[in-house]
């Protein structure tokens, strides 16, 4: 398993890629498209997402010392943000997790890319997966 | 005919690129852009005129304070008020309708009902809420229609003797229905209730005529209308208005104040409390002088023509549904696309320089009433053209093919 330091370096590069929004934009309906979907019994009012416009569900398990994170939503391209999300933190350990600094967001324009709003909703799934690992790391 | 060039000339803002395109400003039921003349008149209060409203003795006092009160001037005039006094300032609609709830939490006691409808912004429904809560009086909602009209029948059958307050929206922003407003006040009057109608999507593009209407109270905000933000109008009856308790207090507002007892000012003083938005209101009236100029008759009948096109065209576009399509209806177009999230088709036509509006709108209710968890919204104003259509049209298509 790559650190999540080297799995962003992995995604800002990937992202260096492409020269204008619509291929990033693709990239991301694409990794939207390809998340493994969350179990329905996990798509519950207490797993949504507060500060985004479209609904975004997380769920997160705790096994062998690693946190498994799953996670859908109803629109495609926040799908595909919170797959990158994933991609960068799920199946490390809770302290790694709570500890990251995820400064691939800027790096690869996703922030700038994104509506104030669905700025914020980032803003909140970050937090969110944040505060599954400090559960799990007590 | 309008010459929509000229007309286009006017605000500065069209001229700008979003995103390396050019803007196709299609969020107007949000706000609408400014044309120079308001600009101007708010820069100019600050250059040249500034000065506190309705208490100094000095010459830029008097300025400021004649400049202020020719808005309410044009806007008694606009409206077909009968008395100047009627038009009080407020910041907004939300706060017009704020200012009336919450003065018939004293006014409504338990068994009194006030009528609103599904169709409403959540401005027209919390401030309802909460003068419900505190007056004990409880809350009757007019149901939709499929086609997003109100279902008149249900209108009658909630109407009773509990009847105290309806309260409307001219026009829904959500879904554009322009609602029987008339029907409506004349069948509450009937039975002894106030009406109070959100105007705030309807201001600039229905004549009005307070007179003719017999609304007791009608609400709007400039920003809507090509005016400042921050500034909005409440209409009210002079009887009615000077039955209803003061809203806030303070400077202004008085008439003398001593700690054993303090007396209210006269109408509109008294729902005026504090220094108002001096400048926004003086930069109002260069909006209303807009729209005069143009006539809203005219500006109504050119909305309804590219709204007739837009539908037509979105239309052609397999899987669109359209939520509201009212026969009575104002250049909105609320929709969605089979399958697609209109999040995901705002985000990627943003890209491509077209503002639309997506998510619940403010009406919360509506959407729950299709099902949805909401809408993209196109709302079109006088300055749009067929052209921009066309351009928002492949962008929607260029959406969905990106994102099916
Ligand atoms: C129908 C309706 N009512 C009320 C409001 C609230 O207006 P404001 O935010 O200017 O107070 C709006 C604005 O979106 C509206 O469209």
């Amino acid at each position: 398993m790559n650190t999540i330091q080297e799995i962003q370096t992995e995604i800002i590069e990937d992202f260096a890629m492409f020269d204008d929004w619509m291929q990033k934009y693709e990239y991301l309906i694409d990794l939207g498209k390809e998340l493994s979907p969350i179990e329905e019994q996990y798509k519950t009012e207490d797993n949504l997402i507060k500060g985004c416009q479209s609904r975004v569900w997380l769920h997160a398990e705790h096994t062998k010392g690693k946190i498994i994170y799953t996670a859908d939503s109803d629109a495609i391209m926040t799908k595909g943000i919170v797959a990158v999300l994933i991609n960068v933190l799920s199946g490390q350990s809770p302290s790694e997790i709570a500890n990251a600094k995820l400064d691939f967001i800027n790096k690869i324009g996703l922030k700038e890319q994104l509506s104030p709003t669905r700025a914020n909703g980032l803003v909140s799934m970050i937090k969110q997966m944040k505060i599954y690992a400090l559960a799990f790391n007590n | 005919m309008l010459d929509i060039n000229k007309i286009r000339s006017q605000f500065p803002i069209l001229n700008r690129k979003v995103n390396g395109k050019d803007l196709v400003y299609f969020d107007n039921g949000a706000t609408t852009q400014k044309p120079q003349s308001v600009i101007d008149a708010e820069a100019n209060y600050y250059t040249d005129e500034n000065s506190n409203v309705h208490r100094g003795v000095h010459f830029l006092s008097g300025l400021a304070t004649d400049k202020f009160e020719e808005t309410r001037d044009a806007v008694q005039d606009f409206i077909g008020a009968k008395h100047k006094h009627e038009i009080i300032f407020t910041k907004g609609t939300t706060d017009a309708i704020n200012l009336v709830a919450n003065a018939y939490r004293i006014l409504l006691s338990k068994g009194d009902e006030i009528i609103i409808s599904e169709l409403e912004h959540h401005s027209n429904i919390v401030p309802w809420q909460m003068c419900c809560e505190i007056s004990g009086a409880s809350l009757k909602v007019i149901p939709l229609l499929d086609n997003g009209e109100l279902d008149m029948n249900e209108f009658n059958n909630l109407l009773s003797e509990s009847t105290k307050v309806v309260a409307v929206s001219h026009i829904s922003n959500a879904l554009g229905t322009i609602s029987p407003i008339e029907e409506i006040i004349s069948k509450a009057h009937k039975i002894g209730a106030k009406v109070l109608i959100d105007g705030a999507q309807a201001a600039s593009h229905i004549a009005l005529d307070m007179q003719k209407l017999n609304a007791d109270f009608y609400c709007f905000s400039a920003h809507k209308m090509f005016g400042p933000t921050g500034v909005g109008v409440l209409y009210g009856k002079e009887e009615i208005l000077n039955k209803l308790p003061p809203y806030q207090g303070g400077g202004e507002m008085i008439k003398e104040v001593s700690f054993e007892k303090t007396t209210y000012a006269c109408l509109p003083h008294k729902f005026e409390a504090g220094t108002p938005n001096i400048s926004g209101v003086i930069a109002f009236k260069q909006a209303i002088d807009f729209i005069t100029e143009l006539g809203v008759a005219t500006i109504a009948k050119y909305e309804d023509e590219l709204l007739q096109y837009a539908t037509t065209e979105i239309l052609k576009i397999e899987g669109v549904k359209i939520y509201g399509t009212a026969k009575n209806k104002s250049g909105i177009i609320s929709f969605n696309i089979d399958g697609l999230h209109p999040y995901d088709i705002g985000m990627i036509i943003d890209k491509m320089g077209v503002a639309i509006r997506t998510g619940h709108h403010c009406a919360q209710p509506i959407m729950d009433r299709f099902s949805i968890p909401g809408t993209a919204r196109i709302s079109l104003s006088v300055y749009n053209t067929k052209a921009e259509v066309d351009v928002c049209m492949n962008a929607i298509k260029k959406a969905k093919l990106m994102l099916s």
